[in-house]
């Protein structure tokens, strides 16, 4: 490790830091004599089932260790493959995987200790920035729980809204999900268009919500300020040349033979495993069980839209990948029906005690001034419950458990990530693969950080 | 730094200035995105922003092969001894740009898990503000990296801080507070 | 957890302890704005998950925890001492489209609790997140380590007792 030579002065107080080591003891790959045949058992997913319900006994699963002498690898923190730090030991023999370990936690923040130092209102704003590439999902999410709890009734509008900002943002999130993706296995030119498409989406976020990124625009009670004229215009114009582009990147990557060598028969999960290690989202609708929270747990006005849940079969790269592109279509059709039924009223709940009056009534009423500062320096109190209200995000499902006392600040507040829930299908995945299919199962799983570690 | 133990005088003005002015045009980017900023960094890499047209053509994956580190994110507990080892791993002369509030000074979580600032760890030549700053203030705290070190600033900043450079360049917001969308939700 | 300016607590949302709310595997079950609890005890938690997957709970969504050393007053149903930590479990019915939350007493004097690893493998590192948060062994569990903090960090972030914010700068190996 070279030393620094460039700042002097510096170094007497960095000294420490300098010796300061990487390895994480316990929480890396120990090899296989130091490792119990319980945690093997996550190479195979945990716990083997046959199709007819029968469980396959722990001990007829084959752990002998390969007369090859074996090597474990450490890919990552920092890495280039964009999917944040992530940092994953994998155990080879020659070119081929055998047991895989994520080691998380270098993005961890403490939003969960930070939210329940944060009033209601202002939950969103770190909320949002957990699942940093859908940050409209996790604002529902929390919204959703904190508007349960207090018995807050949002109004038509802003519930309308709340869709199609969503819906926008698994577009853009998947637009992202297919750039990493086409990078990972080599194919760079989705990198540029898949940001050039983001562009579009993410100008409209500013437009609605001042914000390209981590918006707080989804607050409890409803959205923070209404559609800006002209929305509609944009809408279409996003939807159209989204679907023109779609079609174009079909025709580029759908018939490619490297990418289907690339993705075809990789990083197989069958059903019975995916539902085992709890997975959500493209991944389990990949093996064949069309869980869609959607559809099966409707929130907001989803049941008043028509869409597809799209299903895989062989739950690999493939199916995952066509899953995904295929989303982005079905968005496009939700945000059309979205525009069209749009209904006027208002887009946050007249409830004065929990949405802050507009700015200029404040100078006319000093009812308006008084609930102002009470919320701005109190917050309204939610009395006391748990709730829990599921949302699908474009990873899976995607919920806020928020534990209420009574006081204007969650009491506790977890997050349910899929990413955290998703990831521990690596090992399964990646079990007699090759180290670039490592990477291409890490990228097909669609990690974002931010949600593993909270 | 290599130039700074030239002896400096007439001959070498034009050299100094003409190895300045290559360092600042070809600085090569270290891939450390961590959370949220990262996306906009690699948006002002893309085709719309695109930092190709400042030199930085590509972000290495080997620090050694790099000159720039743009910290972009959140940096944990867990992460600071990795970033300052992929520090380390960089050669002279490097600089390193700290990209958003939450690498600057810890952000809005104030809490156990983070740290508080990255120059805690490493030497920050340039703050840059934003929760994510958009690619605009991430090119304007390169292009202001860029002058300081064609102009040879940054080294005379260095010495005087004895630390990195720690310029606080300003937010660019596209959309302004004033602009009809905003005002008009607000009035409702 | 400073409370500066919160004054005193509403009325509880009342959890729905009637009828229609047969007791599970003998833990009794309550309902607030339609989500279905099942509260229970150490003794009887792992019986219960064991009826709860044979019944058709086949996905295991999160386990967490929560430490309420400062909010010891919550509403239990009749037959549930509270104690200081509590384990919550989501589980979810593909065939039976049905949501359930488990919520387990823990005491602080003995936080162990068993693992869920055998009936759901998906539970693994949830529960290595809720040992790293707040302290809460899970007997059986083939790796209980941290998951989110560095190995040698001390103490348990989430714990009520655990300060805040504002805490001094810990790297690994410095010097405290």
């Amino acid at each position: 490790m070279s030393r620094s030579t460039g700042t002097s002065g510096h170094e007497g107080a960095l000294d420490d830091l300098l010796k300061a080591k990487t390895s994480e003891g316990a929480q890396e790959m120990a090899s296989r004599e130091n490792t119990t045949r319980r945690e093997l058992r996550s190479e195979f997913g945990g716990v083997l089932r046959l199709p007819e319900g029968v469980s396959l006994d722990a001990d007829d699963i084959n752990y002998e260790a390969p007369d090859d002498e074996t090597m474990i690898l450490n890919l990552g923190p920092s890495h280039p493959s964009t999917h944040g730090v992530l940092r994953v030991m994998v155990e080879i023999r020659g070119e081929q995987v055998l047991r895989t370990k994520p080691v998380i936690g270098y993005l961890h923040t403490g939003m969960e200790k930070t939210g329940e130092e944060l009033m209601y209102q202002q939950g969103s704003t770190n909320v949002t920035r957990m699942d940093y590439l859908s940050p409209f999902f996790n604002e529902v999410a929390y919204c959703l729980s904190v508007e349960k709890l207090a018995g807050i009734e949002v109004p038509e509008r802003a519930g309308w809204i709340r869709m199609l900002m969503c819906e926008l943002n698994r577009i853009s999130s998947h637009l992202l999900w297919l750039a990493t993706n086409g990078a990972d296995l080599g194919a760079l030119n989705m990198l540029v268009y898949g940001w050039r498409d983001r562009e579009l989406l993410l100008s409209f976020f500013e437009k609605v919500s001042g914000l390209r990124m981590n918006h707080n625009y989804i607050r409890p009670g409803g959205v923070a300020a209404d559609l800006p004229d002209g929305w509609r215009d944009d809408v279409a114009a996003i939807c159209d040349t989204v679907m023109r582009r779609m079609d174009e990147y079909d025709n580029l990557l759908t018939g490619q033979p490297l990418l289907q060598n690339r993705m075809s028969g990789v990083g197989a999960l069958d059903a019975s495993t995916a539902v085992g290690l709890g997975l959500t989202g493209p991944l389990l609708r990949s093996t064949g069980v069309a869980y869609d929270v959607r559809r099966d747990y409707p929130y907001l006005y989803y049941d008043d839209v028509r869409f597809d849940v799209i299903v895989g079969t062989l739950g690999d790269c493939w199916d995952r990948f066509a899953i995904r592109f295929n989303e982005i279509r079905e968005s496009v059709r939700i945000i059309r029906q979205v525009a069209k039924a749009m209904p006027n009223g208002d887009y946050r709940a007249q409830d004065k005690k929990v949405t802050p009056p507009p700015r200029n009534r404040i100078n006319e009423s000093m009812e308006a001034l008084i609930h102002h500062f009470k919320l701005f320096t109190e917050g309204f109190r939610v009395a006391p419950g748990d709730a829990y209200v599921p949302v699908e995000s474009p990873r899976g499902e995607l919920g806020c458990y928020i534990v209420s006392d009574g006081t204007s600040r969650p009491y506790r507040l977890h997050v349910r990530a899929p990413s955290f829930a998703n990831l521990q299908a690596l090992a399964p995945m990646a079990r007699g693969a090759f180290i670039p299919d490592v990477i291409a199962c890490i990228s097909s799983i669609d990690p974002v950080l931010g949600d593993v570690d909270r | 730094m290599g130039l700074e133990e030239l002896n400096h005088n007439f001959f070498t003005g034009t050299l100094e200035g003409v190895v300045k002015w290559a360092r600042a045009s070809s600085s090569w980017g270290a891939n450390f995105g961590l959370a949220c900023c990262a996306i906009e960094m690699m948006g002002a890499g893309a085709a719309n922003y695109d930092l190709a047209r400042f030199g930085m053509e590509v972000f290495r994956a080997s620090p050694r092969q790099a000159d720039l580190m743009i910290v972009a994110g959140r940096l944990s507990q867990k992460m600071a001894p990795v970033l300052r080892q992929v520090y380390d791993q960089m050669m002279e002369p490097k600089w390193v740009i700290s990209m958003g509030v939450c690498a600057s000074t810890g952000g809005m979580f104030n809490n156990y898990a983070l740290v508080q600032g990255v120059d805690q760890v490493v030497p920050v030549d340039v703050y840059t503000p934003g929760c994510p700053p958009g690619p605009e203030t991430l090119i304007h705290s390169i292009l202001t990296l860029h002058e300081q070190i064609r102009r040879g600033e940054i080294t005379r900043r260095r010495t005087l801080t004895g630390a990195g450079a720690g310029i606080h360049v300003e937010e660019i917001r596209s959309v302004q507070p004033s602009s009809p969308a905003v005002t008009h939700a607000v009035e409702r | 957890m400073s409370e500066a300016g919160a004054t005193e607590p509403t009325e509880p949302n009342e959890p729905a302890v009637a009828e229609g709310q047969a007791p599970l595997y003998g833990c009794p079950v309550t309902d607030l704005f339609g989500q279905r609890t099942v509260h229970t005890d150490r003794a009887r938690y792992f019986a219960l998950m064991e009826g709860l997957h044979k019944d058709g709970f086949e996905a295991c969504i999160g386990v967490s925890g929560v430490d309420y050393l400062t909010h010891p007053g919550r509403d239990l149903p009749t037959g549930v001492g509270a104690e200081r930590f509590e384990v919550v479990v989501e589980l979810l019915s593909f065939s039976r489209k049905e949501r359930l939350r488990v919520r387990c007493q823990v005491p602080a004097g003995d936080p162990v609790v068993p693992s869920l690893f055998d009936l759901w493998p998906g539970s693994e590192a949830h529960e290595r997140e809720t040992f790293d948060m707040f302290g809460v062994r899970f007997s059986d569990h083939p790796d209980l380590t941290r998951i989110l903090m560095p190995e040698d960090w001390e103490g348990h972030p989430l714990r009520k007792d655990y300060a805040p914010a504002h805490v001094a700068v810990q790297f690994k190996e410095a010097p405290k």
